[in-house]
């Protein structure tokens, strides 16, 4: 039988192999504790591993990037959690992410290293839960433009485990940015026959995903289709609807935003000759506008149509389910450009 | 000036003082190199507040951390930097001790404790903070020495930082420097209460007032703090009130006098930790005159000397412009 994990427990697996494998790492933040986490990533941890290693913090975000900062100087590998990804920009959190932490082996000279993890949820729980403005965003592309960050988006359980995994082992800051309707993925039966695609298989044994590697998750050859996240199964599940009108779609999910495996997104635009880039972020100076830019830097001559961008609407993230649905990307609108680019 | 001597041995003393004399002439050197324009980058010179590294510093040991400021050459010298990389980093020089890439505000020697110093204010908080943190899940019995500012006092990340330190007993000496403006704003316009160490009650820590010009005064508040962290009790809060006898920074209009009046200056340099510690010292014996000049001799060789060096080593080479953004 296969073993099946659903994505926070993915998580929280890997949080706890490595804490076993290496007593400097150590997990804090908000309600990370006793409670387990808002979204349980870390449940039982405490218990386990102890007060000292599994620290409940006060409401400070400044001071638990800070402090992962401080602590990681200190010769320890330290997982912060920031409870939600909207409040990074609380109370200096984001000044110790992109000042501190990203810059100080550059700024030293290399003589220091930070080898912290941030983790963080982000994105809309449509059709889950309205988190409105504040617990909805998607802010990725904030940290793709300061240099010294890795940035890891996982799209299920399997690599969310690996590549937190590798992150906890990465002598580098990363900030991994978990998708919120991922945790639902196999609690909610509507969902998980939805997009059948998100597989739980998750080998109980440790395993790396090396950060840079894309993962080609549907081969084809009308067109490519680059998707983070919960937009890869979005991208998906508009595939299969396409296969049937005999359109094949290639799907490649990054995985990682830094270091990005342009290699594996070049080598298949040059193949399909089409792009069209999925993710939920705004789409002004988005993540899917520096893809589309390095496709068309790399293999411009090798387009047989405009790029296409689906990204999230220039707007807050409504709290009406009705608003949220057309604020972000859904597998229609990602029906809709595969169309127009293919031109079928 | 404090006359409370005692505790402390003849060597101890005079070692207090030829730190300071070392800061002092490093500064005064930093001064002349800037006005020659051979430091392409900003500087903010620690001239007069010598006594709170070293009073602070003197407590520590060699693994013992400190975070420092913009304002950090004094940290780094008190805390037993070379001057020789520290010339070459305020240079752009390769040799300097980030390589070129750091300059005066972004120097750390992680041999010798120094773990951090920023050009943001009050970012140093936390970060001290999570180095406590760190070895109270190591178990030493190190300490952390965190410098910063009145200016850092009024950021959110001193009350993040030290409620947090506070909360789990971390050992770490929040060591405020208060020269008493944040660049050009007294501290007293824009703060209500007299004092920052009055703060610490509120985090249930112990909060002291010294006189920041007086070296013997924040050695012996420091040595009190370090014991109770090296015993487990947590942090405490420091704050030395000081002044700076130069500008904000090397540029400033006046050497500050723009925004503050001739007789305030005054009457602080008439305040100099290092004149007066030097007359006590004679006062008292531990020094003679001779001594004092032979030390002073000494520290301007040892300038000089670093000096040459950092003029002589070589800028980075342009190819190494990425090196060491990533493992």
């Amino acid at each position: 039988m296969i073993r099946e994990l659903d994505f926070s427990a993915a998580i929280n697996e890997a949080l706890r192999q490595e804490m076993k494998r290496d007593e400097s790492v150590i997990v804090f933040g908000e309600d990370v504790g006793f409670f387990g986490g808002l979204f349980k990533c870390t449940d039982s941890l405490q218990k386990e591993f102890g007060k000292k290693r599994v620290r409940d913090t006060p409401i400070s975000e400044g001071a638990i990037i800070g402090a992962a900062v401080g602590a990681a100087l200190g010769g320890l590998r330290p997982v912060a959690e920031l409870q939600f990804i909207d409040f990074v920009g609380c109370n200096g959190a984001m000044d110790q992410i992109f000042n501190q932490m990203a810059k100080m082996r550059y700024m030293f000279g290399g003589s220091l290293k930070v080898p912290v993890v941030v983790r963080t949820p982000c994105g809309s729980r449509y059709p889950v839960a309205a988190g409105a403005a504040h617990h909805s965003q998607s802010l990725e592309a904030w940290f793709t433009h300061v240099p010294g960050l890795k940035v890891v988006m996982p799209s299920t359980p399997y690599d969310a485990k690996g590549l937190l995994v590798a992150a906890i082992r990465d002598d580098d800051p990363v900030l991994f940015i978990e998708h919120k309707l991922l945790y639902y993925i196999r609690r909610m039966p509507s969902l998980r026959e939805k997009y059948s695609s998100i597989t739980c298989h998750v080998p109980e044994e440790e395993y790396v995903i090396p950060f840079g590697k894309a993962d080609v998750k549907k081969e084809g050859q009308d067109a490519t289709v680059i998707a983070t996240m919960m937009m890869v199964h979005k991208a998906l599940s508009a595939a299969n609807q396409l296969t049937k009108e005999g359109i094949n779609i290639e799907i490649i999910d990054p995985r990682t935003l830094v270091p990005l495996d342009k290699r594996t997104i070049i080598n298949s635009v040059k193949k399909t000759g089409r792009a069209i880039v999925v993710s939920e972020d705004c789409k002004t100076g988005g993540v899917a506008a520096e893809i589309a830019s390095v496709v068309i830097e790399e293999a411009f001559d090798y387009l047989d149509a405009p790029i296409k961008r689906v990204s999230g609407l220039d707007v807050p993230i409504p709290y009406s389910p009705v608003l949220e649905a057309v604020a972000i990307p859904q597998e229609h609108n990602i029906i809709e450009a595969i169309r127009e680019t293919v031109g079928k | 000036m404090s006359d409370d001597f005692e505790r402390l041995s003849k060597k101890t003393l005079v070692d207090l003082y030829t730190k300071m004399l070392k800061i002092r002439k490093f500064e005064e050197k930093t001064a002349e190199l800037f006005a020659k324009g051979f430091i392409p980058g900003l500087v903010h010179l620690y001239i007069g507040e010598e006594a709170v590294a070293v009073g602070v510093c003197a407590n520590l040991r060699n693994e013992d951390y400190v975070v420092s400021t913009h304002r950090g050459h004094g940290h780094s010298i008190a805390k037993g930097g070379d001057l020789k990389r520290m010339f070459a980093e305020l240079l752009g020089k390769k040799t300097g001790y980030s390589k070129g890439r750091g300059g005066s505000m972004h120097m750390v020697i992680p041999e010798i404790g120094v773990m951090c110093s920023s050009g943001i204010v009050g970012a140093g908080i936390p970060i001290a903070t999570g180095l406590g943190l760190a070895i109270d899940v190591k178990q030493t019995d190190q300490v952390v020495a965190c410098f910063f500012g009145d200016g850092a006092s009024n950021t959110g990340t001193f009350h993040e930082g030290i409620n947090m330190a506070a909360a789990w007993k971390l050992p770490v000496i929040f060591v405020c420097e208060n020269n008493l403006y944040a660049i050009s704003v007294p501290f007293k316009e824009v703060t209500l209460g007299n004092n920052v160490a009055d703060r610490a009650v509120a985090y249930g820590i112990p909060g002291v007032v010294v006189d920041g010009m007086d070296v013997i005064m924040v050695h012996k508040a420091v040595q009190q703090a370090v014991r109770r962290s090296r015993e487990g009790e947590g942090p405490t809060l420091i704050e030395c009130k000081t002044y700076r006898f130069r500008g904000h920074y090397e540029g400033d209009p006046k050497k500050g006098g723009t925004y503050r009046s001739e007789a305030e200056m005054l009457d602080w340099e008439k305040k100099c930790p290092i004149t007066n510690f030097k007359a006590k010292l004679i006062q008292k014996g531990f020094l003679t005159e001779n001594k004092a000049e032979e030390i002073t001799q000494k520290c301007i060789k040892e300038i000089e000397e670093a000096v040459e060096f950092a003029m002589e080593s070589q800028y980075p080479s342009p190819d190494e412009i990425l090196d060491n953004l990533f493992e």
